[in-house]
């Protein structure tokens, strides 16, 4: 789960990191005010689940209040389209104004877990202010790594070796160790599954702050962490995704393509985006159905199918093993009778129950189109996705 | 032959009365696995599905001689059931559960380094020596005994892959599925090296997705160690970056964990790609036909 900027730096403040002053802001005029009560120059920093906002122009230096205010103006409101974004780009509502720092080195430091010495993993690069993945391909050896030993936990020298190590001075080594403590301390407390402050930097004044903050957080831990939970921002989702997580269904991925998918098991689900593809469709998404004991959940997906207008076909390709094919049969007959469903329907059962499945789906009034096997269904379904009679 | 279970494992369940426990349970003992114990803390002395439970690993182990455990404990439980059958000296942990916290995997694992337990899962479907020993959630009637080892990420996908190979005729020596989360306790490396020791086994199946780096690293084990044929599929090529494929572990980040270069990595290694999911069956097939 990603949380904004504005929210991660409250948790820093929380655990003691330094970040500069600032507040969010709504609309112009609180922009107006914040910059005012903070005096001199500010920036104003678009709040969106995406990096990239720099160079998309979703950050902006303002010199006075009536500057801050007309700059808030012009990206509140609008939808900001970066790299990471789809085109339509991701709704800006909030900005965060801050007082503008003076700087003088830009720093990078994150934490992750890396899963090969399955250890959590401090980073550190002196060449802050630009993608990681950037620096580790151009100037491997500025990229400097900790390996945090979980029943020790981060020690001192491994601070002062990253500090030492990215040439801060030595007054600076210690508040950056201490910053660096902190910031595992958070990565710990909230079940993090990156922690990210890019650019770190060295102020004029020779101070150690996080310019940017960036937390996301382990999804299967936020049973610990209603705190958090609580933070997401669904403006910054796709609405289909929002829908579908409404009607219960998990596991579910907006795709750009025109056939619907449910597949029960993610490897699966993600094979047969592979196989459309290869027979020459889109995916509309990907889901995993999971489990399916209840015909709830299947009615559930067909909701999402009928709702996303791109959908032109659904495909349902189901490998019963913990999941019954005899009762994904039955909730695609209740779905059925519920609404009024007519897009082509491409049906694959194998596995668990599968008897009793097909006669379930044979005796009932539904028009679908039987597959025989894997490749069969996605191959029907691009051709009834194209309007092409099988 | 067949790698890690047989017929001569003693299976105990942890989780045995739970609703999934119980069901997989009776499933494994209608398949001729030999479940020896059950453990649920509070139902001790009491029986189950005719097997006895007790409220410790430990326990059960020293009345049972338990070799081997199947974990279906809920996800904010199921690290400390892998650590007490850890502590309780079993060799191999299987663990079904699905969505346990990262951290909490951190400290499992740091735990096992210096202990001779060996971990499959977690998040997966267990695994099953055709018949011989099912210690998993598979359909034990897809499967036929042969000699040609699966090892995947996925649980369905296995299912797929097994069902094609049983409908050309060709048996599995041992099926295991290492689970979709980002740190499993066994990896691709693990289980080949298995079945590179393993008499029966002739071929392996390996079937993998996006996310990490586990098919670059088998595939460096297949070019430098392995003489058997391996036959690979990766899933996921068309999964957009940045997003988690229902596995946890299942996600680009940046350029790392595509498709195509796990592919790329498992070819030059001389591993032999199906072209897509629906033949990974006749891909074996010719590979076999081959290497008779």
């Amino acid at each position: 789960m990603k949380i904004h900027e504005y929210q991660a730096k409250a948790l820093f403040s929380e655990f003691g990191i330094p970040i500069p002053k600032g507040a969010i802001a709504s609309t112009p005029a609180e922009a107006k005010s914040i910059a005012a009560e903070l005096g001199g120059k500010v920036a104003i920093k678009a709040q969106v689940y995406a990096g990239g906002r720099g160079k998309a122009g979703g950050i902006k230096v303002a010199n006075a209040p009536e500057e801050a205010e007309k700059l808030a103006g012009q990206i509140l409101g609008t939808r900001l389209v970066t790299h990471q974004t789809t085109p339509e780009g991701v709704p800006v509502s909030k900005v965060l104004v801050e007082k503008a720092v003076g700087v003088q080195r830009e720093l990078y430091l994150s934490i992750i877990v890396d899963t090969a010495s399955r250890m959590p993993v401090m980073i550190a690069s002196e060449a802050g202010g630009m993608d990681i993945e950037e620096v580790a391909r151009l100037s491997p050896k500025k990229i400097l790594k900790v390996y945090i030993d979980p029943t020790a936990g981060f020690q001192a020298f491994q601070g002062r070796k990253l500090a030492y190590g990215m040439n801060l001075s030595s007054a600076q080594v210690r508040p950056a160790t201490s910053l660096m403590a902190s910031l595992y301390q958070l990565f710990q407390a909230k079940d993090c599954s990156l922690a990210e402050i890019n650019p770190l930097v060295v102020t004029t004044d020779g101070e150690i702050m996080a310019l940017d903050a960036k937390l996301n957080f382990d999804d299967n831990a936020l049973f610990h962490h209603g705190d958090i939970e609580q933070l997401q921002d669904v403006e910054q989702e796709d609405p289909i995704e929002v829908k579908a997580n409404e009607l219960g269904v998990k596991n579910y991925i907006k795709m750009d393509g025109n056939i619907g998918c449910m597949v029960n098991g993610a490897g699966l689900a993600m094979a047969v985006m592979d196989l459309i593809t290869q027979a020459g469709g889109r995916p509309a998404n990907f889901l995993d159905i999971g489990t399916v004991n209840n015909t709830e959940r299947v009615i559930a997906a067909f909701k999402v199918f009928t709702t996303d207008p791109s959908v032109k076909a659904i495909l349902v390709n189901i490998f019963g093993g913990i999941a019954r094919v005899d009762v994904i049969a039955q909730g695609i007959v209740e779905v059925h009778q519920q609404m009024d469903i007519r897009l082509p329907l491409v049906v694959r059962l194998a596995g668990t129950n599968v008897d009793e499945g097909k006669s379930i789906l044979a005796q009932s009034k539904i028009k679908f189109i039987e597959a025989t096997n894997f490749y069969d269904a996605a191959r029907k379904a691009v051709a009834a996705a194209k309007g092409e009679k099988n | 032959m067949s790698i890690l279970i047989d017929k001569k494992t003693r299976l105990l369940v942890q989780g045995i009365t739970g609703g999934e426990g119980s069901f997989h349970t009776q499933r494994c003992i209608e398949y001729g696995t030999r479940v020896v114990a059950g453990v649920t803390p509070g139902k001790g002395g009491s029986e189950t599905l005719g097997v006895p439970v007790f409220n410790t690993v430990e326990e059960a182990v020293e009345k049972t001689g338990a070799d081997a455990s199947l974990i279906f404990v809920p996800a904010s439980f199921a690290a400390d059931a892998i650590l007490e059958a850890a502590d309780s000296g079993i060799p191999l942990v299987v663990c079904i559960t699905e969505g346990i916290p990262i951290l909490d995997m951190v400290t499992v694992h740091n735990y096992l380094k210096d202990k001779s337990t060996r971990l499959i899962g977690p998040n997966c479907p267990g695994l099953i020596s055709p018949g011989k020993c099912k210690a998993g959630l598979m359909a034990g009637e897809i499967h036929l005994p042969g000699n040609v080892g699966v090892v995947s990420r996925s649980g369905t996908l296995t299912y797929e892959t097994v069902a094609q190979l049983t409908s050309l005729g060709i048996g599995q020596s041992t099926c295991v599925g290492i689970g979709g989360d980002p740190m499993p306790g066994s990896t691709f490396v693990d289980i080949l090296e298995l079945f590179q020791k393993d008499k029966d086994t002739r071929a392996v199946v390996l079937v993998g997705e996006i996310g990490g780096t586990a098919e670059q690293e088998a595939a460096k084990f297949i070019k430098e160690k392995m003489t058997k044929p391996v036959v690979a599929f990766v899933a996921g090529a068309t999964a957009p970056p940045g997003r988690r494929m229902g596995h946890a572990g299942a996600i680009i980040s940046g350029s790392s964990g595509r498709a195509q270069d796990k592919i790329a990595a498992l070819a030059a290694a001389g591993a032999t790609i199906a072209p897509n999911p629906a033949e990974i069956g006749t891909t074996v097939k010719k590979v076999l036909e081959t290497n008779s």
